[in-house]
């Protein structure tokens, strides 16, 4: 007995440039109390042959073959039969939680709706199943939340809250759709966690798509490798892993860096090139409050200090909200710091003036996260490229300009050919070569790579990281590189950073502060990031840090790993100092573990 | 024969050569251009734009009487002779007073499109400025920059022009004077709104990072990048301001004697159309009716040819 069936399910679209085959006739099953993983890289189909078999897809997509429903045929039913099953039989959770709650109702409303529709329960009946649901799902305070709205909820929450919803009918079947690729790793870890609650508890099928295949040697049972459109290979997650048999599923393994192993590049050591001391950038919040409101100082940086060699790769690493690409930008300059000191090569960046400093930009280079955002659409990628040359070197020829940019644009891996398209031709992983020929077509003596490899699929990214490394061994620059992926991380760095809430909580070499974290936060981080190896991954103790990311704007929230120097006063006053436990390992100060995972359960 | 390759001109030369094998991209301004070409409509009614276009500038070598001359054996009864005929040369007929309608609506045309091009381009250059600057400068001068268009708003258009043309007198100068100086308040609002929202992409801080100067940026990103919205805005007010000014005109303000508008000549057929002239009021109604709905719907076309994504 199988719970969804789908034979030869072939989605098109028509488009300006003519048919697109985005699914190329798939067959699978899934059984009662089973998780299928669907892995695959971006533009694989794995999304839109769900969409199509659940009926939503654009005006201009085509879908043929069978899906059935617990032995009911499904596919291209009219929309008011589809309507029955979605939501009742079929619960569906998306990846952006944000954009799939609907911004101007109530939690509770909107939970409400969907039992309305198909079990036509309403009023307080209706409040007290959601409530259920919501306290099932584990959120803190759940009375209060059923009256608040979608936005005053953390990211994880809203996915929780989908979740919830997705689950309010007990269907049979939840599609999970990245469900957690928005989120931090400790939230991932939760919302991971609850949905295999979920699994064993009421028997629901779980259909996880992800590109991510730590998460699937977390969750899933068997696991189907998708590529253009259509499964290159499938079986029992433990088979996929250990012996993969189709080259590009050993492609993907091997791309995805990995926490546990792995050899972290090893301490260098040369001239201090970047000396940043106490860097604070605080920001004014508007509150309300009073006739005017009232400014709260939002600290996204407060008080890092660091130095970079010459040569050495420094990697930042926390959760969103934590300072890493504010810290970045004041760095540059490119956004005032409200205290500190940034000196490159000696000299005080944050007192010289302008014409100064845009000298010295021509040796302080940045790369972005979005490939795509970061190029100007209107201007080809040579002329791009070709931007820093133009500033920092007017006396160059159009000629020997266009020689330079040809042999940049071969140096990171691009065909000169494509010298005068512009970046919506090209795909992510081209635009961030671009992105990174730009950075380095001055030779700049630092590049900070702010989230630079987060938005591509995995196989590139291995490539980025691989370009980065071996441009860094050519030319020598420093590199500081923010993610908030600590494999990819640990593959690149020598030393890492880890920030919370503005502050350093731990500082240290790169195979020392994987392999021996010492403060809490650093051990609840890696143990969150999955590993994508079944048996290693199931096998692994969680540490969980309770509660939920504290508001950079609550004083007191940054003494949650110091509760014992905690005041009954308002402020926070203590600052936690950093000690040095050996080797230039700095650590935050910190309770013991056993006493901050105590108090959850007083 | 590798004697050819080796000398320093010869290679340079093949050099040359080879660099233009790159492959030319396809810009944006290219896949809006396409998508424009695809529109139906959009390209129906810029094919009537160009045919009022030819009228305004081939229609006089065909006209027999001038825009001034007075046929004084109609103009007695115009009701019975002036009416639209070839044997006596008044295509469109004669107006009340006796003068070719043909040549007065050639005329009229005329004076409407450079009013509609002239307003908008008013709107485009200074809307343009004021809004790049205040969005991209922001501030304090952003808030005072766009106080002052706020209060502008506050006034409504029409008093505004009757005003200025009551005060500077009705002459042509005045008119595109008073529709400038109106026309540019809502365009440096939207240019704003661009700059603003452009100015946190990260390329133009990529650009920053970079040490490009303000300017540069300006020039460079900015500008390149608030073109479609400024294009397609700029499209939808030069019928706008045709039918501001035709409003004005219609009060009897406006443009005076012996210049004309169609708003003029579709008052002026207008009082007459009791007497059994019809003409005097279809024929100036047709061409201002087809330029309206033929720039509305270029306009529209542009839009979704610019900004795909807003549709």
């Amino acid at each position: 007995m199988t719970v969804l069936s789908v034979s030869d399910l072939k989605v098109s679209f028509d488009t300006p440039d003519g048919t697109v085959e985005a699914v190329k006739g798939v067959s699978f099953d899934i059984a009662p109390g089973e998780c299928l993983g669907i892995v695959g890289e971006s533009g694989s189909g794995k999304s839109q042959s769900f969409m199509a078999a659940m009926g939503l897809m654009p005006p201009n997509g085509r879908a043929s073959g069978s899906v059935t429903l617990s032995g009911n045929e499904i596919l291209n039913l009219p929309i008011g039969k589809l309507n029955a099953i979605r939501g009742a039989d079929v619960g569906m959770i998306f990846q952006d939680p944000l954009t799939a709650l609907t911004p101007h109702l109530k939690i509770g409303v909107q939970m409400a709706e969907v039992l309305r529709v198909h079990k036509g329960l309403r009023g307080a009946a209706a409040r007290k199943h959601c409530l259920d649901w919501l306290n099932r799902v584990q959120i803190p305070e759940a009375e209060r939340r059923l009256d608040q709205y979608p936005h005053e909820l953390s990211g994880g929450m809203r996915q929780r809250v989908m979740i919830a919803q997705a689950m309010l009918c007990e269907p049979k079947l939840l599609i999970a759709d990245e469900p957690t690729t928005a989120l931090d790793v400790t939230v991932q870890a939760e919302v991971l966690d609850l949905m295999a609650r979920l699994q064993t508890e009421l028997g629901t099928a779980i259909a996880l798509i992800t590109h991510d295949m730590g998460v699937v040697a977390r969750m899933c049972d068997r696991v189907k490798v998708m590529r253009k459109g259509a499964f290159v290979e499938e079986g029992p997650v433990e088979r996929i892993f250990a012996a993969p048999e189709h080259e590009y599923t050993r492609k993907l393994l091997e791309a995805m860096p990995r926490i546990d192993t792995g050899d972290a590049p090893g301490q260098v050591s040369g001239k201090t090139i970047l000396d940043v001391d106490d860097l604070k950038v605080h920001f004014d919040i508007h509150q309300k409050g009073g006739l005017f409101g009232r400014k709260v100082p939002l600290k996204a940086v407060n008080g890092v200090s660091f130095s970079l060699q010459e040569r050495e790769t420094l990697g930042i690493v926390g959760e969103s909200g934590c300072g890493k690409s504010t810290l970045a930008r004041a760095v540059l300059q490119l956004i005032e710091p409200s205290a500190g000191a940034v000196s490159w090569l000696g000299k005080p960046l944050n007192e010289m003036d302008r014409k100064a400093l845009t000298r010295e930009r021509k040796d302080l280079q940045i790369v972005f996260q979005d490939p795509l955002a970061s190029l100007d659409p209107r201007l080809t990628i040579s002329d791009s490229i070709a931007e820093p040359l133009k500033t920092h070197r007017p006396e160059m020829t159009g000629r020997e300009r266009r020689e330079a940019v040809v042999a940049m644009m071969q140096r990171v891996g691009l065909d000169p050919i494509m010298y005068n398209r512009y970046p919506h031709e090209l795909s992510g992983g081209q635009n961030q070569r671009v992105g990174i020929a730009r950075a380095m077509i001055t030779r700049p003596r630092l590049i900070i790579c702010d989230e630079a490899v987060s938005a591509l699929d995995v196989s590139i990214q291995a490539q980025i990281v691989q370009l980065l490394k071996e441009l860094q061994a050519e030319f020598g620059m420093s590199m500081l590189f923010i993610s908030h992926d600590l494999s990819v991380v640990r593959a690149i760095s020598n030393r890492i950073m880890v920030l919370y809430l503005g502050r350093i909580v731990e500082l240290g070499d790169a195979g020392t502060v994987c392999d021996a974290p010492r403060h809490p936060y650093t051990q609840a981080l890696i143990s969150a990031v999955p590993i994508p190896d079944p048996e290693a991954e199931r096998a692994r103790a969680r540490i969980r840090i309770p509660g939920e990311l504290p508001s950079p704007l609550d004083p007191r929230a940054s003494l949650r790993f110091l509760p014992s120097k905690l005041t009954d006063g308002e402020e926070a006053v203590y600052v936690p100092r950093l000690d040095d436990v050996g080797g230039g390992h700095l650590v935050a100060e910190h309770d013991p573990l056993e006493r901050l995972l105590g108090r959850a359960s007083v | 024969m590798a004697i050819f390759g080796t000398s320093p001109k010869a290679a340079e030369l093949a050099d040359d050569i080879t660099d233009f094998t790159a492959v030319r991209g396809r810009s944006l301004f290219r896949d809006a251009l396409n998508r424009f070409l695809r529109n139906k409509a959009a390209m129906a009614s810029l094919f009537i734009l160009v045919l009022i276009v030819g009228f305004v500038i081939f229609g006089p070598f065909f006209s027999q009487w001038s825009n001034e001359e007075i046929d004084w054996v109609v103009m007695g009864d115009v009701k019975g002779m002036g009416g639209p005929s070839l044997e006596t040369g008044h295509y469109f007929g004669v107006d009340d007073l006796g003068r070719d309608l043909f040549a007065r609506t050639i005329q009229a045309t005329q004076t409407s499109l450079l009013v509609g091009l002239i307003g908008a381009a008013m709107a485009l250059l200074v809307g343009t400025f004021w809004g790049v600057v205040a969005g991209y400068y922001g501030g304090r001068l952003d808030s005072v920059m766009m106080r002052f268009v706020d209060i502008l708003l506050a006034i409504p258009l029409t008093l505004v022009l009757i005003l200025i043309l009551v005060v500077a007198g009705r002459s042509f100068t005045a008119l595109f004077l008073g529709l400038g100086a109106v026309s540019w308040l809502t365009m440096s609002r939207i240019v704003r709104g661009q700059t603003l929202a452009l100015k946190s992409r990260e390329f133009i801080e990529a650009a920053r990072a970079t040490g490009v100067s303000e300017g540069t940026i300006i020039r460079r990103h900015i500008l390149p990048n608030l073109a479609g919205v400024v294009i397609v805005y700029a499209s939808l007010l030069v019928p706008e301001m045709i039918l501001a000014e035709s409003f004005i005109s219609f009060l009897g303000l406006g443009i005076s004697e012996p210049n004309t508008s169609l708003g003029r000549l579709i008052a002026e057929g207008a009082g007459t159309m009791a007497y059994g002239t019809l003409w005097q009021l279809l024929f100036p109604l047709f061409f201002y009716v087809a330029l309206i709905i033929a720039m509305f719907f270029v306009g529209d076309g542009l839009r979704d040819a610019l900004d795909p994504k807003d549709r």
